[in-house]
């Protein structure tokens, strides 16, 4: 008898898999991984909004992580300070402003650990439906502009000869990648977020002629890697984020050996 | 006179507190050949990006023909290995083609081995030839070519720019070129532009082509095609390179070196001062 909280887990483990797997192939390929995590980190801070004014802590979330790309997106202009230094030292603020003002928020208790590393056995079927809908927005909003982010991401001077609207959709990349870490975070959390979109796109890196192959690859290694996750937790109980890290990994060190033995013969 | 394909009018851009761009104004009309040449920092490729659309000027502004064309060919597409990309897909990045179009137009350069190759793994040329090969799927009304010859080996220099002229009539389109190794295109263009963050000078090459002196330099490695063009211009200059009308302040350094090197055969002694040079030593390099 599977238990119903199982049920979700897989289900909602697998289609955030699935909408991660594509931008997580157009985050390795934009060298945007820096880029995600500071979005995530921010979102501890949308929970502690959230809680505060009273508003959908997931939706806090998301607000954030949307604010935040924006401010990105229209602040990275100066050159004194790079932009990795730039985005670790926002990343680490807003997290540590995050967990100041959680411990403002009082009579509530809030599970800290369930945002850091994720909670996915206690996805609701409120959450699937919330993936479920983002998920169609940030996956159709990827199909739509693929091929020019694509072109743009190949070389922005070409993009731009071919009159492709360059600056405004490095700008809608950044706000659908906010909106699926925000909505990630319920698997992984916020500080393994990342590991969830760019692990499973550099396992099917190995395998991939093709950008869109490489794409579906990263779906594929992602939703292997929630159900091993899981499986883990379920079997040895471990902690269910972690293990779905730590299984992307697995089949990331696999995919090399593997392809290592087929370059060899 | 018809409406030019892009225009740009008193482009002026800064990077912090330096001056890339100073008051560049050009214009390209449908079917012209222009050559852009220039020392190495002179900001020939950020002018070209500004007409592109890439860059934001300060101030001035770029008029585009609306629903313009243009095939871009950069110096050298780098194409990292973290992105899966065959020759076949590189091709259709923005356009859709059947695979048989796709043949055609690599055995059109001379790289139909290559369809089905990873584009990272390509040499320098065979990444120049598809590139060249993409335009002609395209069909754009202008060409713009940044140094298509970088990282190509001499003999197949000549052939990219026999090929390159053998698609501009294909298309029939315009082309802007920049370049510093005039020799090999000024032949073909109508109008060569001498930019060094702004334009210095703007003429018919046809007399430098009959130059005898551009002749007897002709392969000879310490010669470099900005040399020779700023040597053919020097009526503009006075006999200490500063110049006389026309354009005339900070760059003349520049002609300075050019203008020593041609008339006393010891450019090379200049190189720190002559960026213009770093292009032989880059051919070198490609050559071993």
């Amino acid at each position: 008898m599977i238990d119903d909280f199982l049920v979700r887990a897989i289900v909602g483990g697998v289609l955030l898999a699935c909408i991660c797997g594509p931008f997580g192939a157009f985050i390795v390929w934009r060298r945007m991984a820096f880029f995600g995590d500071m979005l995530a980190h921010s979102a501890l801070l949308g929970v502690a909004l959230g809680l505060l004014i009273g508003v959908d802590v997931r939706l806090g979330m998301i607000a954030t992580c949307l604010a935040s790309a924006l401010i990105l997106a229209f602040g990275q202009r100066q050159s004194k300070i790079g932009s990795d230094t730039v985005l670790g030292m926002l990343a680490h603020s807003t997290l540590a402003l995050g967990m100041v003002a959680l411990a403002f928020v009082q009579g509530v208790a809030v599970d800290i650990m369930a945002y850091l590393f994720g909670d996915i056995l206690a996805i609701t079927m409120g959450d699937i439906w919330l993936m479920l809908g983002g998920g169609v927005v940030a996956i159709g909003g990827l199909i739509w502009m693929w091929r020019p982010l694509l072109a743009l991401t190949v070389s922005p001077e070409i993009a731009a000869a071919e009159s492709i609207p360059v600056e405004r959709l490095r700008l809608i990349f950044m706000l659908l990648m906010a909106l699926v870490i925000g909505l990630a975070i319920k698997i992984v959390g916020v500080l393994l977020i990342t590991a969830l979109l760019i692990v499973p796109a550099a396992s099917a890196r190995f395998f991939a002629k093709t950008p869109e192959q490489m794409a579906i690859g990263a779906a594929l290694f992602g939703a292997a890697s929630v159900l091993t996750g899981i499986a883990l937790s379920w079997h040895v109980d471990t902690p269910a984020g972690p293990s779905i890290v730590i299984s992307a990994a697995g089949l990331f060190v696999i995919s090399s050996i593997v392809m290592m033995g087929l370059r060899r013969r | 006179m018809t409406a030019p394909l892009i225009e740009g009018r008193g482009l002026t851009l800064s990077f912090g507190s330096e001056r890339v761009l100073d008051q560049v104004s050009l214009s390209i009309r449908a079917g012209e050949i222009i050559t852009l040449i220039g020392p190495n920092g002179a900001g020939k490729s950020t002018l070209v990006k500004t007409l592109l659309g890439l860059q934001k000027p300060d101030s001035g502004e770029v008029i585009r023909k609306p629903g313009l064309r243009v095939g871009y060919v950069p110096q050298k597409l780098a194409i990292d290995q973290v992105l899966p990309l065959t020759v076949k897909r590189f091709l259709t990045l923005t356009r859709s083609a059947t695979r048989n179009h796709c043949e055609k137009v690599l055995t059109q350069v001379g790289a139909s081995h290559v369809i089905d190759a990873q584009m990272s793994s390509l040499s320098g040329g065979e990444a120049q030839r598809v590139m060249l090969a993409r335009t002609l799927l395209l069909r754009p009304e202008l060409l713009v070519l940044d140094e298509p010859t970088q990282g190509v080996d001499v003999s197949g220099q000549a052939e990219l720019y026999r090929l390159i002229d053998e698609i501009r009539h294909e298309l029939d389109c315009a082309v802007l070129m920049i370049s510093h190794d005039l020799h090999l295109v000024m032949a073909k263009t109508d109008q060569v532009v001498c930019f060094n963050r702004h334009v210095c000078c703007s003429g018919i090459p046809e007399t430098v082509r009959q130059h005898p002196e551009y002749r007897s330099l002709f392969g000879v490695r310490e010669a470099d095609a900005i040399g020779i063009y700023t040597h053919e211009h020097d009526h503009e200059h006075d006999l200490s390179g500063h110049v006389v009308g026309g354009c005339g302040h900070d760059h003349s350094h520049d002609h300075h070196n050019h203008n020593h090197g041609h008339n006393h055969g010891h450019g090379h002694s200049h190189a720190p001062h002559n960026h213009a040079d770093a292009p032989i030593r880059q051919e070198a390099d490609t050559a071993k």
